[in-house]
């Protein structure tokens, strides 16, 4: 396909603060597209990895955090595995993740920064994942109240899923290291 | 043979069932699992989704309490496996993320805990032999598609697990069971597990496509060492059936469970009650061993 950049790209390139916070090279990409061959859903995100690489050495700034596969990716790490040159790919898009929080990107279909937003809230607080809890804040959040409604109540027969949260983890820790890795976020969570 | 036993958060609820058949089967086998005192969550994919220092801090911290028990650690979750194994690999290759992932948990970790998936503990440690000899019943020629999924094999520098391609851990033991393991393509394609509550439409695309490619390997189930890809193949089965309009009944069931049941374990303590997918097949296969 041919990649068309928009010669006034929001921001600066992304290329050297993603390099940065992933720790990942992309200099030595020669577009083989392996990557992009093995994505599970570079159909679905409209997007491949190997055209984010692309469009990170074309100069892309911030209009690539809109990118379809940012919170789509499965984080498989196929194209990861099937790289000739071993770059880590599933580590960019996580730091293309990160740039998409911090910058207040537009939030993606099926709203997973809420998703994950309430995860690590209940393990805060609980220490462990409460899916339960997890589960609720994410469908209030996202208004998606009705999906999959009909499996809970074998679920909780079944014993699948937990009614009371959870106990037994060293909460104290935990709470230490959400307040030192992300300090001020933590209220809000 | 000891081990810290890291059980992980599904343990507790969505994957209680590959809890009690792992530790049903590890009591049956003499292998002893020390449940690590006061563990806590690995971040999953929440964590490393969202900054990459919580994402090593969770962990780490996990492995500092097994590292006071002198003792490998022994998952049976993908997942936390994988985020240990990543963990251990960034904090021993560089000393900046050593550094920042030592002041976040207030002591130094160095990636030195070795980490290991049951199914590598039963392999290296028990061995096919002893297992062989344990068991009592066999899975009678039952045909089973062996899914590893992705968070076990990849990436293969870091988990060091069998194959990344093509590995047959599952089904050596599937084999030595008296099961036929199958050869198929989707042993290591993805569930789309990750995205199960928000995109749901890609993970039925994604499970079903597993999924038609066991059926068509001519499997009488599914076996798996991971908690979301057993949910997304077990819980979706009706959801797949509404898109491509075929029926599926196919029994998604935790390789720990195969072996409980060839050790002679009651289903029940297994588990086996708690699938969505009724296991009836496998457990018409079951035969005594001759």
């Amino acid at each position: 396909m041919t990649i068309r950049i928009n010669k006034v790209a929001k921001g600066t390139g992304l290329k050297a603060i993603v390099e940065e916070m992933s720790g990942v090279s992309l200099d030595a990409c020669y577009q083989c597209r392996k990557c992009s061959a093995g994505c599970p859903v570079a159909g679905p995100a409209k997007s491949a990895p190997s055209e984010i690489i692309r469009r990170l050495h074309l100069g892309a700034g911030d209009e690539l955090l809109e990118n379809g596969l940012v919170w789509m990716c499965l984080s498989c790490e196929t194209c990861y595995g099937r790289c000739p040159m071993q770059i880590n790919f599933a580590a960019v898009i996580d730091a293309l993740r990160s740039l998409a929080l911090a910058r207040g990107s537009k939030v993606p279909e099926g709203n997973m920064p809420l998703f994950n937003r309430m995860f690590l809230a209940n393990v805060r607080v609980f220490g462990r994942s409460y899916d339960l809890s997890m589960i609720a804040g994410y469908k209030l959040g996202s208004g998606s109240l009705m999906s999959d409604t009909e499996k809970f109540p074998t679920m909780l027969k079944k014993g699948k899923m937990a009614i009371l949260p959870p106990s037994g983890a060293d909460k104290k820790a935990v709470r230490r290291i959400f307040e030192k890795a992300m300090p001020g976020k933590g209220k809000k969570q | 043979m000891k081990y810290a036993y890291y059980p992980g958060c599904s343990s507790h609820s969505t994957a209680r069932d590959m809890h009690e058949s792992a530790i049903a089967v590890a009591c049956k086998l003499g292998i002893e699992l020390v449940e690590i005192e006061g563990w806590s969550c690995c971040g999953a994919t929440a964590a490393h989704q969202t900054d990459r220092i919580l994402a090593a801090s969770l962990p780490a911290a996990n492995m500092l309490l097994a590292k006071q028990m002198g003792l490998d650690t022994v998952v049976t979750c993908a997942a936390c496996y994988n985020r240990m194994k990543v963990t251990n690999h960034e904090v021993s290759s560089s000393p900046a993320m050593r550094a920042r992932v030592a002041d976040v948990v207030g002591q130094p970790y160095d990636g030195s805990v070795a980490v290991r998936h049951l199914v590598e503990v039963l392999l290296e440690d028990v061995g096919i032999e002893k297992l062989r000899k344990s068991f009592t019943h066999t899975l009678g020629g039952l045909k089973v598609a062996a899914y590893y999924g992705c968070l076990l094999v990849r990436p293969h520098d870091v988990t060091h697990f069998d194959d990344a391609e093509n590995p047959t851990i599952l089904d050596r033991l599937v084999d030595a069971m008296g099961g036929q393991s199958v050869d198929w393509p989707g042993k290591v394609d993805c569930c789309g597990g990750g995205l199960n509550l928000t995109r749901t439409e890609v993970v039925v695309k994604l499970s079903g496509s597993v999924l038609d490619m066991a059926v068509a390997s001519g499997a009488g189930c599914i076996t798996v060492a991971c908690p979301m890809c057993q949910a997304s193949l077990d819980l979706r089965q009706k959801d797949m059936q509404k898109q491509t309009g075929r029926r599926y009944e196919m029994p998604i069931v935790y390789i720990t469970q195969l072996l409980g049941l060839c050790l002679g374990i009651p289903p029940k303590e297994l588990g086996l009650n708690r699938l969505m997918v009724s296991p009836a097949g496998v457990l018409q296969s079951l035969a005594l061993k001759a």
